[in-house]
């Protein structure tokens, strides 16, 4: 008998496998991963380069299929989904923010922002009308007609982030989203990550090796080799918004499997 | 999204503008070649063309072509005149005298001779002067270009004499005639005056120009005449494409023009396509984030077909306005003159242009479509 799903659970992963080739060139990225991601809760995704932690996400956001195992996202199981059914799923449900923003640079910072309610189907006026007020929400009030050229890597990224959330997705899924940034940026983009995607209906997934904005997150799964080694929560910390985090103010996460065995 | 497709198309301006400018480049080549081409196909007949008065050209049965003529005899006039369906007949002579002015220049002419009583035939455009003026004995019209020819810097004057072989004759009018083939001048005198400028010959006669009878289609009064007298009988029409495949069989102009049509379209479509697929390849990372986004790949090939259409569009326009430029400054020129940006080359052109934008389209969208939306989260 199927166990209930948990509707607190944005993502759900059992015994995920994703493996590239065959024979010889046969890869394993994931080996039966076990993963689960909150609503409300900005979930990290942490682990060495080639863990598999962006063949992950990409697996959880109908990017690429699974081999094996069992995926729920918001509650549908995405890469069962046709082509066209997922594409409109991931219009409607998901917003991406990419390490290296992936902005249209012909496009202005509003314009760039506007392009997932153009494809959607929204006017253009009113699009941007909408992607222009979030802009000025994260502070960029100012920048809206500017090139993605002229700004800054903090400030390309606070475009990108409004481009994820403009839509209102249920699901942001962030790859390194502060690997290109400073300190000070990273700290401003996480906080904005934070406290805007950050609410009961929607759930937030953040790959990166950035150890510095680790206290944000309210749980951390680490990854090595294909697996979730462990996962760390933190249960005191009231919703919503950011928190000092789980790690914050503490001893740095295992960075190996015996590490984090011990 | 169409606004999103074009401002990523004209966000990189230098690869825009080799794309705009190949695509320019090509169509102007291409309007340019096949409209001088076809043109220069239409003089080898452009005296044919010219006379609009007769439907039909009947001659010695081995005739090929409007330069080559063999005299018939003045009975085949008759005989013609005779064919059920012939609602009127009248002579026609061509030979190539030499006309000299008085100031010692001279030049090999074409010279129509033209029936003495009706004048069928003799040039409807004129520059200067009448053609019924050729009713005046020893009287001569001579083309436009063959007057600067024969009178170089001279102002255009009625009343000037050549000698035609060694014979006085009158320029009494000014044709606008349309260029020949060979940049010889064009003179139209009445038959009589004709013939007796070549000297006299034991035949002159070279075509019978014939108006079919009211109610009869010229077509079939050719088959008509052919059976009836054992001449040859062409339409105008006919004769003018007999004229130009003569050219295109016994000429190497075909070839030479086919050899830069076919490096227009290659250079055009290789130019063209490289840089549109280049621009395409250089925009992966954001088509990937559309896909990754949620944009379709139907929607995708849109934008991507779009920005083709768009780039060939600006692009074809510049060519062909370059091309309308181009032959609107050399048709004032006299060796040039008539050769005109056909309808036809243009839209030949377009279609060749759309072909060479489905090409390079066909594989920038094979690109974006195989790509995989999640190679954007690899840095």
């Amino acid at each position: 008998m199927t166990e209930p799903a948990d509707a607190t659970l944005a993502v759900s992963c059992r015994q995920v496998r994703k493996h590239f080739g065959d024979g010889d060139q046969r890869i394993d990225a994931l080996r039966g991963v076990d993963f689960d991601a909150r609503l409300g809760e900005l979930s990290f995704l942490v682990g060495p380069s080639g863990c598999g932690k962006t063949t992950l996400i990409s697996v959880i956001a109908g990017l690429l299929d699974r081999t094996a195992g069992e995926l729920r996202v918001l509650g549908s199981s995405i890469d069962d989904l046709p082509p066209r059914q997922r594409v409109l799923f991931r219009r409607r449900n998901l917003g991406f923010v990419f390490q290296q923003y992936n902005l249209l640079p012909a496009l202005s910072a509003a314009e760039n922002v506007a392009v997932p309610l153009l494809v959607a189907g929204e006017p253009r006026r009113t699009a941007l009308d909408r992607a222009g007020a979030l802009l000025h929400r994260l502070g960029l009030g100012s920048r809206t007609a500017a090139l993605p050229a002229t700004l800054s890597g903090g400030q390309q990224q606070r475009v990108a982030i409004a481009r994820a959330l403009v839509h209102e997705p249920r699901l942001v899924v962030c790859d390194e989203p502060t690997a290109a940034l400073d300190h000070s940026n990273g700290e401003a983009v996480m906080e904005l990550l934070a406290g805007s995607a950050v609410h009961p209906g929607r759930a937030v997934i953040v790959v990166t090796h950035d150890s510095r904005v680790f206290h944000h997150a309210h749980s951390i799964a680490h990854m090595d080799d294909g697996r979730i080694v462990s996962t760390t929560r933190a249960h005191d910390v009231p919703f919503p918004g950011p928190h000092p985090g789980v790690l914050g103010q503490r001893a740095p996460l295992p960075t190996t499997l015996s590490e984090a065995s011990a | 999204m169409n606004f999103v497709a074009l401002r990523m198309l004209t966000g990189d301006r230098a690869k825009y503008f080799g794309l705009v400018f190949a695509i320019a480049f090509c169509t102007f080549l291409l309007e340019n070649q096949t409209s001088i081409f076809a043109n220069i196909m239409r003089r080898t007949a452009s005296q044919v063309l010219d006379v609009t008065d007769a439907e039909i050209w009947v001659m010695d049965p081995r005739t090929e072509y409007w330069e080559q003529t063999k005299a018939l005899k003045e009975t085949d006039l008759t005989r013609v005149r005779g064919v059920p369906g012939v609602g009127w007949a009248v002579r026609l002579f061509k030979g190539t005298p030499v006309a000299r002015t008085e100031s010692g220049r001279f030049a090999v002419s074409t010279l129509i001779g033209i029936d003495d009583a009706t004048l069928t035939g003799a040039p409807r455009k004129m520059f200067m002067g009448s053609w019924q003026r050729l009713r005046q004995p020893d009287s001569v019209i001579v083309d436009k270009a063959g007057y600067v020819l024969l009178f170089p810097g001279e102002p255009f004057e009625l009343g000037r004499t050549l000698e035609m072989n060694d014979r006085r004759a009158t320029i009494v009018g000014i044709s606008d005639a349309s260029a020949p083939f060979a940049s010889l001048p064009v003179m139209h005198a009445r038959y009589s005056a004709a013939v007796n400028f070549l000297g006299r010959e034991r035949t002159q006669l070279s075509f019978v120009l014939v108006r079919p009878a009211p109610g009869v289609q010229p077509a079939a009064l050719t088959s008509t005449i052919e059976r009836h007298t054992g001449l040859r009988a062409r339409t105008t029409e006919e004769f003018m494409w007999d004229s130009v495949r003569y050219y295109l069989r016994n000429t190497g102009i075909p070839v030479n023009f086919g050899i830069t049509i076919a490096v227009a379209l290659v250079v055009g479509t290789v130019v063209a396509g490289q840089t549109f697929y280049l621009f395409t390849l250089d925009n992966l990372r954001q088509f990937g984030a559309l896909k990754a986004i949620g944009v379709s790949n139907l929607r995708l090939t849109g934008m991507i077909l779009l920005q083709a259409l768009s780039a060939a569009a600006l692009g074809f326009s510049l060519g062909t306005g370059l091309a309308a430029t181009f032959f609107e400054i050399t048709g004032r020129r006299m060796a040039t003159r008539g050769i005109v940006l056909l309808w036809q080359s243009v839209g030949l052109t377009g279609t060749a242009i759309l072909v060479v934008v489905a090409i390079a389209s066909v594989l920038s969208i094979r690109r974006v479509l195989v790509l995989e939306p999640a190679s954007v989260f690899r840095s």
